[in-house]
């Protein structure tokens, strides 16, 4: 497990590098002048060189890639420019909170997407399979906003049980404040998890296998736990995995809605203020962030299907 | 080979096997309806007789009447003509962002598949970098630095759906490269650039439009949470997007005003996925059917042996 693990981390260099690259190239090839940019129109020529200068956008490029190179080693990643103090003290308090509702938003998709998905496939062609198919295909349909506004409304306008926005206080507190975020997060993914579960178990109740364990006379429930499941599972950690970036950006929005505090919160905020060394900071947090958990995702594998340790 | 050779053998097989896989579902009837529509209506649009969809009045947050179909926001306006109007963005969107992402995708996937072993590893440790940016992330940030507006949010999307392509492009040119009536052709003479477009091109198709159809969503989808965010199509420009990051400041007052564009949102994203699943499953046939789809044959997934003939034969 292990070797497995550092195995994947050198296989992911190269991509994590070149990420670190083209988030700095991205940010360099603005149309204009950055400086100018971030002060707006009533700028001074004096404070856009001074900012330069602070940017350090007045050095030759590949100086500029060197102090950026160089700062990330340190973990340093300049001064926010809208809040005056450094980016990673910024990214280090909002990353709890996205991670926490990343999880709970796959958490969401799972208890969700897996059951409606089982369902279906065993009901194969009936009225509960198309309702299901429906409905999961309206959940990634919908975009995450709608859930946002509509849980919102319900839950919060209409019976007031949960609350609409801010992190929470103790561990209680904290979990009720996750509940509707996590809900809204995750039913895009759980729509997609309910779609693959259903055509995966369908594609394993076909298998040989699934036909001895039914001839042995082997208890139903055990066969479907042990042969149909499990394997039908597999694919379906594929796919939460390879969504691990759209399950980022519906963070994002939802952090948006709900008021939380959070990366996304944040880069909304870098965004509108074109807080240019907050955005780099974040956009690199996101993609380590992206590349880490699919390979986290990835290694779950190994316990749901031991030939691939091997 | 006439201009009819191997696109226009591939048209008439994938039409009539789409067609046979619509056929008998109702629900397929209603989603390429509503499609049609909304194509009618963004193309109408100035025609229409519509309140201004920018003319404010007095008359704000007014609940759903004959006048109002949809009520009006905060400023007055009239939210079933911005709703309607928004539809010209959203499909300029979901088209544009398939034109220009699809094209580079594919130019960018075909020469990783069809260069030698160098070139090819570094353009597709580059598809792999862009793909593991958060693609909503990407175009934020995409946006943020080249402006708001169509065209740049079409950019911004781009950078996320080529990759897509590039990758998918890849997959089918090598596999089809090793084929044997690519060596014939190779053998006859034909340059690499007639071989990639005559050969190897068309029967990347089936994969690409598979693709494609499932972009267009996916795009107009991106677009609304760009807009609804606030640096996508901004206003006064109405987008579904942008109607409802209006109306979510209203919410209580006047739920219409977010609920109307999301709901069209919705039917519009939904219809364009059924539409991509019955594409796919039509084009498609490893992957197993959704439940809307007619039985379909395994004779109807087996290319005739006529097609398989004309597809062989080497142009050169």
């Amino acid at each position: 497990m292990t070797r497995r693990f550092l195995h994947r981390l050198v296989q992911i260099l190269p991509t994590a590098l070149g990420a670190l690259v083209l988030v700095f190239v991205l940010l360099r090839i603005v149309p204009g002048d950055p400086a100018a940019a971030m002060l707006g129109v009533s700028a001074t020529p004096e404070s856009v060189q001074a900012l330069r200068t602070q940017l350090g956008l007045d050095r030759p490029l590949w100086r500029q890639f060197l102090d950026y190179v160089g700062g990330l080693i340190r973990l340093d990643l300049g001064t926010s420019l809208a809040f005056r103090v450094p980016v990673a003290q910024l990214l280090a308090q909002a990353l709890g909170p996205t991670l926490l509702l990343a999880l709970g938003g796959t958490v969401v998709s799972v208890l969700i997407g897996v059951p409606t998905g089982v369902v279906a496939a065993l009901n194969r062609g009936k009225p509960i399979d198309q309702l299901v198919s429906v409905l999961a295909l309206v959940g990634i349909s919908l975009p995450v906003f709608v859930w946002g506004v509509v849980l919102l409304v319900l839950f919060t306008l209409h019976w007031r049980v949960l609350p609409a926005s801010g992190l929470g206080e103790g561990v209680g507190g904290t979990l009720k404040a996750l509940v509707l975020p996590s809900l809204a997060t995750g039913m895009f993914l759980a729509g997609l998890v309910s779609r693959i579960t259903r055509s995966s178990v369908l594609g394993v109740l076909g298998q040989d296998y699934v036909r001895t364990a039914w001839a042995k006379g082997l208890e139903p429930m055990h066969v479907f736990r042990r042969h149909v499941l499990r394997n039908a599972l597999i694919p379906v950690v594929t796919v939460v995995g390879l969504n691990m970036g759209t399950l980022l950006g519906g963070v994002v929005v939802v952090e948006g809605i709900f008021a939380r505090p959070g990366l996304g919160r944040l880069l909304l905020d870098a965004i509108y203020a074109r807080d240019y060394p907050l955005i780099q900071g974040i956009v690199l947090v996101s993609v380590l962030m992206t590349i880490l958990l699919n390979q986290l995702v990835d290694l779950l594998y190994t316990l749901l299907d031991p030939r691939v340790a091997a | 080979m006439g201009r009819r050779g191997f696109a226009g053998g591939w048209e008439t097989s994938a039409v009539r096997r789409l067609r046979r896989a619509i056929g008998g579902s109702w629900i397929l009837w209603i989603a390429s309806g509503f499609v049609i529509l909304l194509g009618a209506v963004a193309f109408l649009a100035p025609y229409l007789r519509l309140t201004d969809p920018f003319a404010q009045s007095l008359e704000r947050l007014a609940p759903p009447s004959p006048e109002h179909p949809f009520g009006t926001d905060r400023l007055g306006r009239d939210v079933f003509s911005r709703t309607v109007w928004a539809t010209r963005y959203a499909l300029a969107v979901g088209i544009g962002t398939v034109g220009v992402g699809g094209t580079v995708g594919t130019l960018w996937g075909m020469a990783a598949g069809f260069s030698g072993p160098f070139v090819q590893e570094a353009l597709s440790r580059l598809v792999d970098v862009f793909l593991s940016f958060p693609p909503l992330i990407l175009a934020m940030v995409v946006v943020t630095l080249i402006g708001n507006g169509v065209f740049p949010v079409v950019v911004a999307l781009s950078f996320g759906v080529a990759p897509r392509f590039a990758r998918v492009a890849r997959a089918v040119v090598l596999a089809v490269r090793v084929q044997g009536y690519v060596e014939a052709a190779r053998a006859l003479g034909a340059s690499s650039p007639r071989i990639l477009v005559r050969h190897i091109l068309p029967n990347t198709l089936d994969a690409l439009i598979v693709l494609a159809t499932l972009t267009v969503p996916t795009a107009i989808l991106t677009e609304a949470l760009l807009s609804f965010l606030g640096i996508g199509i901004v206003e006064p420009t109405p987008t579904w997007g942008n109607i409802a990051s209006m109306g979510q400041m209203v919410l209580r007052e006047a739920p219409w005003v977010v609920f109307a564009p999301s709901l069209v949102l919705l039917l519009t994203v939904l219809s364009f996925n059924l539409l991509g699943d019955a594409v796919r499953d039509a084009l498609d046939p490893t992957v197993s059917r959704g439940v809307w789809m007619r039985r379909v044959e395994r004779a109807d997934l087996e290319p005739e042996p006529a097609r398989i003939a004309s597809r062989r034969i080497p142009a050169g």
